[in-house]
């Protein structure tokens, strides 16, 4: 079986992708809850009950032919430092670290797939990948949903679906997400309008760091809210479709920015390079902002376009579970960001200045271009 | 005042309208963060009473009341649930708790849904169940229909189908 330190060694496959749709689709995920039939589920569950359902459920997970040589743990044999990587990577959810004894939770080797076992539902398995890919997320985990069938027997009611412990899930049990970097959009402050339009049509959205429209590294999430009374496809059209039509108007606020007000972009991004590049202490907060805006350089071309991906790990790494398991030892907060820094230091240190060359100077967006008489 | 998942002093009060109904939570400082009762947007009463208190330690029956109002002794056969803890977790026991509370289900899933029934993946054994499920609600409504318009003839023919594909649907 895989060791902890062996599954969280690498970045996840799906940490270091997400190149299309202008780089603004970080993550695509599928989540999926189901309950055995003729047990009571975990929440109500006795001690006993929930064992037995565990006991179940793990060896099924355990023998699906993805699972092979998987990740597969108990939660009261993981330390909180653990459990807390794992909340980070998003491989389980906040609450489920919060259980012990009689909860588990198998993760494929490349943490595409991860299985949650008792979790408010007995099982909430989850399929991630980089980039705009619901429907390709949601057919690995349905494939992998329909192997369990011939195993375990979920609890299903013609008209209400799959039955959940909570009726927010009924139906498909099926939550599909995506996460967005739209700095673009925050910028030129045309990020409220579009949240609003989205929750309109009855998604949700939100920042996924901090709260309100304001939302840390300008990472937002988009997800459907009903689960019953649509198939799956039609939810994962429409959210697919959304998340195209956010990612583009991204796009536009971009290239608008870039055309509007060059300088303002150049030295945001300048600045968020000097001081990723230079501080000895930096906290969370002010990590998010800048590596943001660094990001958001890489892929207007002020840097090599792998700085993207070299972003989207430092965003995972840089958080409080992670360097305390790099540092191997409790940290102070102060260490902290000490710590922080000298991480985030050394893996941009072979990053060159940010190449303005297109943008200072003048309002023409193409150094080469002829000077028209406008200056 | 004490926390109600800590013995420490609570600073934090919360009182949320359920149903009509008040409740209460006393919680201290860290225990109101660690819960995200700051964050309004975030929080619920449900996930503070049951799924969000570690499995076990807050198991439901330590925050059980007293049954009151009419019918709150109504029980799952299955699994003990009743309708007061339904009423208080917003959630259910076990997958029977959807037949034994089934008025309350409705009500619940109005409004939270695009629908009230399911389309989408079936399990691959109960796809058979699906399909006659389906033919018998098709049924029924060709049934009413035929009742509204006074087609007794008809209506008696579809009553007698439905009753046979209800007993091939039990066996």
């Amino acid at each position: 079986m895989m060791r902890f330190s062996t599954l969280i060694k690498h970045p996840a496959d799906w940490m270091t992708g997400g190149q299309g749709d202008h780089g603004a689709v970080l993550t695509s995920r599928i989540r999926l809850a189901r309950n055995l039939r003729s047990h009571p589920f975990p929440g109500w569950a006795k001690r006993e009950q929930r064992a037995a359902a565990l006991e179940l459920m793990r060896p099924a997970v355990e023998a699906l032919p993805a699972m092979k040589g998987a990740f597969s743990q108990e939660l009261g044999d993981l330390s909180p430092v653990q459990k807390q990587v794992l909340v980070e990577r998003h491989l389980i959810s906040r609450e489920h670290a919060a259980r012990g004894d009689g909860s588990a939770a198998v993760i494929e080797r490349r943490q595409t797939f991860s299985l949650m076992l008792n979790e408010e539902d007995h099982l909430r398995m989850q399929a991630i990948r980089p980039g705009l890919q619901l429907s390709a997320a949601f057919a690995a985990l349905s494939a992998l949903d329909s192997e369990l069938e011939h195993s375990l027997e979920f609890a299903f009611d013609p008209t209400l679906g799959y039955l959940t412990t909570c009726p927010t899930n009924l139906g498909t049990g099926l939550r599909a997400s995506a996460m967005l970097h739209l700095p673009g959009l925050v910028l030129s402050d045309q990020i409220g309008q579009v949240l609003q339009a989205v929750s309109k049509i009855g998604l949700a959205v939100r920042g996924l760091y901090g709260e309100g429209t304001e939302s840390l590294g300008n990472l937002y999430q988009i997800s459907n809210q009903s689960t019953l009374g649509e198939s799956e496809e039609t939810i994962i059209r429409r959210l697919e479709r959304v998340i195209s039509q956010v990612a583009s108007h991204e796009h536009n606020a971009r290239e608008k920015l870039l055309e509007d007000d060059p300088e303002m972009v150049s030295d945001k991004i300048g600045r968020a390079y000097g001081v990723l590049r230079h501080a000895h202490i930096i906290d969370s907060k002010e990590s998010l902002t800048h590596l943001s805006l660094l990001r958001l350089g890489g892929i207007l071309g002020f840097f090599p376009p792998e700085t993207v991906m070299l972003c989207d790990t430092l965003l995972m790494d840089i958080q409080p579970a992670h360097l305390q398991l790099h540092s191997d030892r409790k940290l102070e907060p102060e260490e902290r960001d000490a710590i922080r820094a000298e991480i985030v230091r050394s893996r941009l240190h072979s990053l060159d200045s940010p190449d303005t060359r297109f943008t200072s100077g003048t309002n023409k967006p193409l150094p080469n271009s002829h000077n028209t008489g406008d200056a | 005042m004490k926390c109600d998942f800590c013995d420490k002093k609570a600073t934090v009060f919360l009182t949320q309208l359920v149903e009509g109904q008040m409740k209460k939570v006393c919680l201290c400082d860290p225990c109101a963060k660690e819960r995200g009762v700051t964050d309004p947007t975030g929080f619920s009463m449900a996930d503070l009473l049951l799924g969000g208190v570690s499995a076990g330690a807050g198991s439901p029956a330590s925050g059980q009341k007293t049954a009151t109002g009419s019918g709150g002794g109504r029980k799952c056969a299955s699994c003990g649930f009743t309708l007061d803890d339904l009423r208080r977790v917003r959630r259910f026991g076990c997958g029977d708790c959807y037949a034994t509370f089934s008025e309350e289900v409705g009500q619940m899933v109005r409004g939270l849904h695009k629908g009230a029934s399911h389309v989408g993946k079936v399990p691959a054994g109960l796809m058979e169940m699906q399909v006659l499920h389906q033919r018998i609600e098709e049924l029924r409504a060709r049934l009413d229909q035929a009742i509204a318009s006074e087609s007794y003839e008809e209506a008696a023919g579809i009553r007698d189908e439905i009753r046979t594909l209800e007993v091939s649907n039990k066996s």
